[in-house]
């Protein structure tokens, strides 16, 4: 049971939240003019490191919002939350 | 014969308070304050369990969590508990227990021929001997299941009471043995917040009845100074009979306490507690295993731990025997041998090291115990009980036999093979081992967590040292956490000096160990010597997979007590250090734990939280059976004069078709959308086009994922300029939302939309049916309902009844329908005066089934029935809600080249060619009746209904190409007969032209 620092409610017990992935996936501005193949690597392909990972986490159960996460995915330490850049 | 092996005085039993028990069938007497074990062996019961594989007749080993052999059913009917460990469960009056091993008998057990013809049954017979021929597996199978002899799980449901407790402690101290104590005492001193959880009883672990001495006083009086001044602290929790079993991510520990100690009594009680507790640093002090010494025949009823023969008669006041023999390769099991002596046993030691104990060695001589060192006990006589062991003289060399020719007359064995620090939860939390040469065992390493192990569990074997290390881990957690440490000293004892164990892990025999008689190494699996080392002449290297061909450390020890030793054979065999054979993973749960105490209060009516309409009393008061949605419950259809499932929907389908039919659609999930981009937002979610629907419009919207596939759908009403409101499928409403808000806060954080989930502020009463304009009105609608004035797919506010509603013009039946919104508070009135007023039209309220049968009549989908997630807007011929001039999510990827197959599986309706089969929903799809193999599958049927309106049986299917195929015969595949044709048709059955519900 992870204990997860959301930015706006402090830390809380993982149950409380909804994992999301990896964190940083931009949508491509201009789908249409993307081949299959720049098209799929947005859609499915995902880095999996063995170390630190940038992920996001929704708190669902709590204030809603969604957030970053810092997470090392050997040792599942957490390193720090972020908000997410507003643009 | 009454409790013959009691000792007269002693002990920190209750001798005024004797408590009946049972074991088999025959009555005993114990006292309180014993265990179900101290009890058995007070009572001379010797024979308490046939072992797993060769059913060899076994006793107690051990005093505490590791016995392998002494595994109970305990208790009768509901509450009986299987596999219960004798030396965990302390007595109560009344207990009834049983081996769970050994048919029809202990003393007679068919299966022990098992133990003849022992040589055949080695590691991996199982394996070889049951793979062929693969059809009598399951005759196989029986009798193998039959004679493991597991324990009886209860059939009915568990009558007791328990709950879960959160909780939060600067500093978790696991073990109340002294180096646990003197943690607390350290840590609760300096003002930290401290939870000391212990499995016994009683704190103290080994101090428990011994003769130390602490800052100058008896063990006894400082534990309860000890735990005294630990109660008296504010911020200390002591938990006793808490079993500290998990050790989860960010110091995050589960907690078994056992609060009740008689089962099934219904007090009302919590019968057990778990705690889930969040701890800022964890003080490891669970003490250590000592290990069996792996010589022949070593697992006969007799032969037992030195520390469990001590634990018996200082604990218990039982003497297991009265002629023991004490072989040993290390310093502790001298202590037991002056236990026995001064209990009145003769006593012989048998030390396999040349220069025997160190200060104990002084000690036993002044109380004439013999000791024969460079020696071995190397076979044991007896097959119910011990009667005699083999003693031969021994070089030192492990590798050569050896010669019995000293043959000692006893009645207990006692033996020691060094100690095992209880590395389990800090290896749970991802902490790291060393081998200690020294001490011959593994030791905590790195930790991976805020956790620190002290004492015992730490490699600190005398009192000495644990209390030292305890009170610097108190310490040192509480200033972790911020509190200076209290100007107290560590308590004192006594310093011992002990001469280092010799390793000892197969003990040489006469014969060669692949051939002598069994020395096993996990009693409880049947492991032995020459079972590892067959694995390893098989080559396996690996101690995983040695553990899982030869069962060493399954069962309920999780290989406590034999784990060591056998990875120990196995690094000899394969010439490599012990280091380098390693553990096996140490996993959750460290002793087992019952299915009543992870589930917690969440059973029965709190299993899982039920959401209820505000019509819900109105759809009870006529009986209607209710289908769970979710966590919702609808009422599924409403049986008039004993009518049946399919009577009902027939007579509301006919109803709603004919004159009107109003249903409870209140589970809807409903999404108030607001802000200035709004109209952007959800042209980027939704496939429509949403810029062009004017205030006041409907539209039927569907959700796409990024992949193309069909998430949800639902109708969207344009409210105003910057508002609109979105309804979801009943399931998918909570989804919807997070999915809304993901792609709003992580991708578009500069669009300001605002979504607020309203499902449980409005509720929804569809009315449907020719007669739905005509029942309004008479209800009394302050607007002009006609189809010019209020045109289908169109959203207006109104008062309906006096009471203020949204009129929403949107149909899931195919007729002229209204769905009105309405404050939830005022639901049940506007309900029942449609019921009221709608007497004159029939008003027939219907369920979900006929909701069902109504939108399959017209094809429209369901998504989660017609859909999987592998369906996109194609596939259900919905290319017309998809927006040309515009992105959306989920657009791009319908231009892959998979999502352009002809051979898609696609939406049609099917009908039966006899007209009356009404197909399973699931069936397999075939192109021909006759079924070769491999068949190939053409899709599944989705929906199936008998349709009262038509007259007919109807289906909706997923068909590969079926967009083309319409109009041609294939086969439904059913498991009771042979294959039906099925003719391939529009999915719409019902007013293809859709003149109804623009009526």
């Amino acid at each position: 049971m992870l204990l997860i620092e959301c930015p706006w409610c402090g830390e809380r017990a993982e149950s409380e939240f909804v994992y999301g992935g990896e964190a940083g996936i931009v949508r491509p501005a201009d789908p249409a003019a993307l081949s299959d193949e720049e098209w799929a690597d947005y859609l499915f392909m995902r880095k999996n490191p063995r170390g630190a990972h940038r992920e996001l986490w929704n708190h669902a159960a709590g204030c809603r919002r969604w957030f970053g996460v810092e997470r090392d995915t050997v040792s599942y330490a957490i390193a720090r939350s972020f908000r997410l850049q507003h643009g | 014969m009454m409790q013959v092996n009691r000792l007269d005085s002693g002990g920190l039993i209750e001798r005024s308070q004797p408590l009946n028990f049972s074991f088999n069938g025959r009555p005993y007497v114990g006292y309180a304050g014993d265990t179900l074990a101290s009890a058995l062996l007070a009572n001379d019961v010797l024979l308490v369990g046939r072992s797993f594989k060769l059913h060899r007749p076994r006793g107690i080993v051990a005093a505490g969590a590791e016995e392998p052999n002494a595994i109970m059913q305990v208790g009768r009917g509901a509450a009986t508990l299987p596999n219960l460990r004798a030396t965990q469960v302390e007595l109560y009056e009344g207990l009834e227990a049983w081996s769970t091993k050994g048919w029809p008998g202990l003393r007679i057990d068919f299966a022990a021929l098992n133990d003849t013809f022992g040589r055949v049954f080695s590691a991996g017979f199982y394996y070889k001997t049951f793979l062929r021929p693969r059809l009598l597996w399951p005759a196989y199978e029986w009798f193998i299941r039959r004679s493991a002899g597991f324990g009886t799980a209860p059939t009915q449901p568990d009558p007791d009471r328990y709950e879960h407790v959160n909780a939060h402690c600067d500093v978790l101290v696991v073990g109340g043995g002294p180096s646990g104590l003197a943690a607390a005492l350290a840590a609760g001193r300096a003002g930290a917040r401290v939870i000391l959880a212990d499995e016994n009883p009683a704190y103290g672990g080994s101090l428990l009845g011994s003769r130390e001495r602490i800052d100058g006083q008896r063990a006894g009086n400082w534990i309860r100074a000890a735990v005294g001044e630990l109660s008296t602290l504010d911020d200390v929790t002591l938990l006793s009979r808490a079993t500290v079993f998990g050790y989860h991510d960010h110091n995050f520990l589960t907690i078994s306490e056992r609060c009740e100690r008689t089962p099934g009594i219904a007090t009302g009680n919590v019968r057990e507690r778990l705690w889930r507790v969040r701890a800022r640093e964890v003080v490891l002090a669970q003490g250590a295993f000592e290990r069996p010494l792996a010589f022949c025949n070593n697992d006969r009823p007799g032969v037992m731990l030195a520390s469990a023969v001590s634990t018996y008669l200082r604990q218990y006041a039982v003497s297991p025997g009265h002629r023991a023999v004490v072989f040993t390769n290390n310093d502790s099991a001298y202590q037991t041998a002056l236990d026995l002596k001064r209990a009145g046993c003769g006593v012989t030691i048998i030390d396999s090291r040349r220069r025997g104990a160190a200060d104990l060695r002084m000690r036993t001589d002044e109380d004439d115990i013999p000791v024969l060192t460079r020696h071995l006990v190397t076979d044991v006589t007896g097959r119910f009980g011990v009667t005699s062991v083999s003693v031969a003289q021994w070089s030192g060399d492990a590798s050569q036999t050896v010669t019995s020719n000293i043959h000692i007359d006893c009645d207990l064995v006692v033996m020691s093979g060094g100690w095992s620090p209880a590395v389990h939860l800090h290896s749970q939390a991802g902490g790291r081992n060393t081998w200690n040469t020294d001490l011959q065992c593994f030791v905590p390493a790195e930790t991976a967590q805020a956790n620190r192990s002290a004492g015992a569990a730490n490699g600190k074997l005398s009192l000495r040292d644990c209390l030292a290390d305890g009170h610097a881990a108190g310490s040192a957690a509480a200033e972790r956490c911020g509190f200076a440490p209290a100007a107290d000293q560590a308590p004192a004892a006594e310093n011992q000096h002990e001469n280092p164990p010799e390793p000892l892990w197969r003990v040489p025999a006469d014969e060669d160990p692949d051939r002598c008689p069994k020395q096993f190494v996990d009693f409880q699996n049947d492991t032995s010597v020459a079972d590892i080392r067959l694995a390893a002449r098989e080559g396996y290297r690996n101690v995983e997979h040695v553990k899982r061909y030869t069962a060493l450390g399954f069962g309920t020890d999780q290989g406590k007590l034999g784990n060591i030793n056998g990875m120990a054979v196995l690094a000899e065999c394969l010439e490599v250090p012990v280091e380098e054979v390693g553990t096996t993973t140490f996993r959750p749960a460290y002793t087992p734990v019952t299915f009543g105490v992870c589930a917690g209060d969440g059973v029965r009516d709190l299993f899982d939280p039920v959401r209820k309409t505000p019509l819900h009393e109105w759809h009870e008061a006529q009986n209607a059976p209710f289908e769970v949605v979710g966590q919702w419950h609808r009422p599924w259809y409403f049986p008039q004069d004993g009518e049946d499932l399919q009577g009902a929907v027939a007579r509301e389908c006919r109803a709603t078709r004919r004159s009107v039919g109003i249903m409870d659609a209140s589970t809807l999930g409903k999404i108030d959308v607001k802000g200035p981009d709004a109209v952007e937002f959800l042209e980027r979610m939704y496939t429509h086009n949403i810029a062009k629907m004017r205030v006041g419009r409907c539209a039927y919207g569907i959700l796409l994922g990024e992949d193309g596939m069909l998430l949800d759908d639902g109708v969207m009403a344009r409210l105003g300029e910057q508002h609109f409101y979105l309804t979801t499928t009943t399931g998918g409403a909570a989804r919807v939302l997070s999915w809304h808000e993901k792609w709003l806060q992580t991708e578009w954080p500069n669009l300001e939309v605002y979504l607020t989930s309203v499902t449980d502020h409005f509720s929804t009463i569809a009315v449907a049916g020719p007669n739905g304009r005509r029942l309004l009105q008479k209800v009394g609608c302050d607007i002009d309902l006609g189809a010019d004035a209020f045109p289908f797919m169109h959203v207006r506010d109104a008062v309906l009844g006096g009471l203020p509603v949204q009129l929403f013009r949107v149909s899931f039946s195919g007729e002229l329908a209204f769905e009105i919104s309405i404050d939830s508070c005022l639901a049940l009135g506007i309900w029942e005066a449609l019921i009221d007023a709608g007497k004159e039209f029939d008003v027939t309220p219907y369920g979900t089934e006929t909701m069902h049968v109504l939108r399959a009549e017209k094809g429209f989908v369901i998504v989660g029935q017609e859909t999987d997630g592998s369906v996109t807007p194609f596939d259900l011929r919905m290319n017309w809600l998809l927006g040309k001039d515009k992105d959306f999510i989920g657009k791009r990827s319908l231009e892959r080249p998979d999502c352009r197959r002809p051979d898609r599986k696609q939406l049609v309706g099917l009908l039966s060619e006899d007209n009356e089969t009404v197909l399973p929903e699931g069936t397999q799809l075939i192109e021909h009746a006759r079924i070769t193999k491999p068949m190939p599958m053409l899709g599944h049927v989705t929906s199936s209904y008998m349709s009262a309106c038509l007259g007919h049986p109807i289906a909706l299917a997923l068909v590969s190409g079926g967009h083309e195929r319409v109009g041609a015969t294939i086969f439904a595949s059913l498991s009771d007969r042979d294959a039906v044709p099925v003719r391939i048709v529009s999915p719409v059955f019902y007013d293809p032209n859709n003149e109804r519900q623009r009526d």
